[in-house]
């Protein structure tokens, strides 16, 4: 089975400021990755760089088996069919409703009929816990609403891979919860999940693997349940708070 | 001199005022349609296309409208085009209207969100979709009140036309002075009948401003 990302010596700078110093990392699929890192690391830079949003000067990355990611328009169509990603700040469509927020790719790229597209959604926002939210605006949903509808946006178009960048950073903390809730049960049902996260106690409880990011390079990485009690590099002990 | 009662005044102005409507109505089709090829442009066109169209714009932000009038109308004859003073009217407030209006849209579109790109981009949505579904439906919103408040600079442009000659309301209050010797009534309806245009638009822009705001909060 060909691994769900593989990234091989991949650098990316803007202008002179190298962000990522040669990155090598191969991502199974269903595996669970939390990426931690002190601000500035280049954690959303290497999301970023993984669906085409940032372009980079030299390296491979390779999803899914065969989609590279490379700047042709439509390479860069395909490879985002597989590979859905979720904002810090939810991003949704505030002119469209929550249930056509999750419609209009499956409806503009899959070219899915509109029944089979509203039916789809209806079940998406059955599964993140807003059945009852499709006729509802953006503006009217709380924050922790409107990243569980744009999750079941990324879901709508099927993606073999989810990026969340942060997701729930921007959200009031009696919130977090029901976003995390939602993000944990796509792992229990397997889904491969790259998360740049700030939540120690759910990135060691969900992760199969922790990837620590320092100055551009992935410092440390191994099992999550491993890395959290014995972390090998001093960097990694600072940042997880164990001084000494 | 020959007599004219009230009523050969205004009917005379109402025609010529019809020649002013058209002249707008074409200007702000023709503007707008160039205008919105110019922003698609800008957004596609990279850096030399933007900056290309930046400098259309400066040139024509940067000028008087009656120098543009002169030089499409003469412009045009040097060229061996058999110019009618409608023909150049309309040209050069077509391309004045382009100017200012695709301006006046490039900032409503960089209104919106770069999240609102980044999401629709993410989601597999061609740039022409991400365009379409994503970004113009929430710039025309913003774009409304000041596209309509243009539309009033545009009429009131549209005046500048008579010194070429094109019979439109000024012009043809002026040629009405001429054989009345009344100006200060006859100039006074011609102010009236540009009022009765502009005034329901600057109304209608502000309304459409209240409820954008509105909905913002
Ligand atoms: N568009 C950009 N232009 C220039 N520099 C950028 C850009 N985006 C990111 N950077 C720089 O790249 C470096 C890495 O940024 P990145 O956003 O990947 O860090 P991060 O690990 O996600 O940090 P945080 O935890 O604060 O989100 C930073 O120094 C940042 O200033
Ligand atoms: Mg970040």
């Amino acid at each position: 089975m060909p691994p769900a990302i593989e990234i091989t010596a991949l650098r990316k700078s803007f202008g002179d400021h190298e962000v990522l110093k040669g990155i090598d990392l191969a991502v199974q699929k269903g595996e669970v990755i939390a990426i931690v890192g002190k601000s500035g690391s280049g954690k959303s830079t290497l999301l970023r760089c993984i669906n085409g949003l940032e372009s980079f000067q030299s390296g491979r990355i390779v999803v899914d088996g065969d989609q590279t990611v490379e700047s042709d328009p439509t390479a860069l169509r395909n490879l985002r069919q597989h590979v859905g990603m979720i904002f810090q700040s939810f991003n949704l469509f505030p002119h469209l409703t929550a249930g056509r927020n999750i419609m209009l790719a499956p409806r503009l790229v899959k070219k899915k009929g509109p029944e089979l597209a509203a039916e789809q959604a209806h079940a998406l926002l059955t599964r993140v816990g807003l059945a009852d939210k499709f006729d509802a605006m953006p503006h009217q949903l709380s924050g922790g609403q409107q990243q569980r509808v744009a999750i079941a946006r990324a879901l709508a178009m099927e993606p073999a891979i989810l990026l969340c960048d942060e997701i729930t950073s921007a959200l009031d903390p009696e919130l977090v919860g029901e976003v995390l809730r939602v993000v944990e049960s796509l792992a229990v049902d397997g889904m491969t999940l790259l998360m740049v996260t700030h939540e120690m106690a759910f990135a060691r409880r969900v992760s199969n693997r922790l990837i620590f990011m320092h100055q551009g390079r992935v410092h440390e990485s191994g099992p999550s349940e491993e890395l959290f009690t014995s972390p090998k590099t001093v960097e990694l002990r600072q940042f997880l708070g164990m001084v000494n | 001199m020959i007599d004219f009662t009230v009523w050969d005044i205004v009917r005379n102005l109402l025609d010529a005022a019809q020649w002013t409507i058209a002249l707008s109505i074409v200007a702000f089709l023709g503007g707008g349609t160039v205008g919105f090829a110019l922003l698609i442009g800008r957004l596609v066109g990279g850096r030399s296309g933007a900056a290309l169209i930046g400098g259309y714009v400066q040139l024509f932000q940067g000028t008087p409208l009656l120098m543009q009038l002169f030089l499409a109308y003469f412009g045009l004859a040097m060229f061996g085009i058999d110019t009618s003073a409608w023909l150049a009217a309309a040209l050069a407030l077509t391309l004045y209207t382009s100017a200012f209006l695709t301006e006046i849209w490039r900032g409503c579109i960089a209104a919106v969100p770069r999240g609102q790109w980044e999401a629709a981009q993410s989601l597999a949505l061609s740039f022409s979709e991400q365009l379409r579904y994503v970004i113009l439906p929430q710039a025309i919103e913003v774009a409304t009140p000041p596209t309509v408040g243009f539309l009033v600079q545009v009429i009131k442009g549209t005046a500048l036309a008579s010194v070429i000659g094109f019979i439109e309301l000024t012009k043809a209050g002026t040629m009405i002075t001429n054989a009345t010797y009344q100006p200060f009534l006859v100039y006074g309806f011609v102010a009236l009948f540009y009022f009765a245009m502009c005034f329901p638009l600057s109304v209608c822009a502000r309304i459409l401003e209240r409820k954008l705001h509105a909905a913002r909060h």
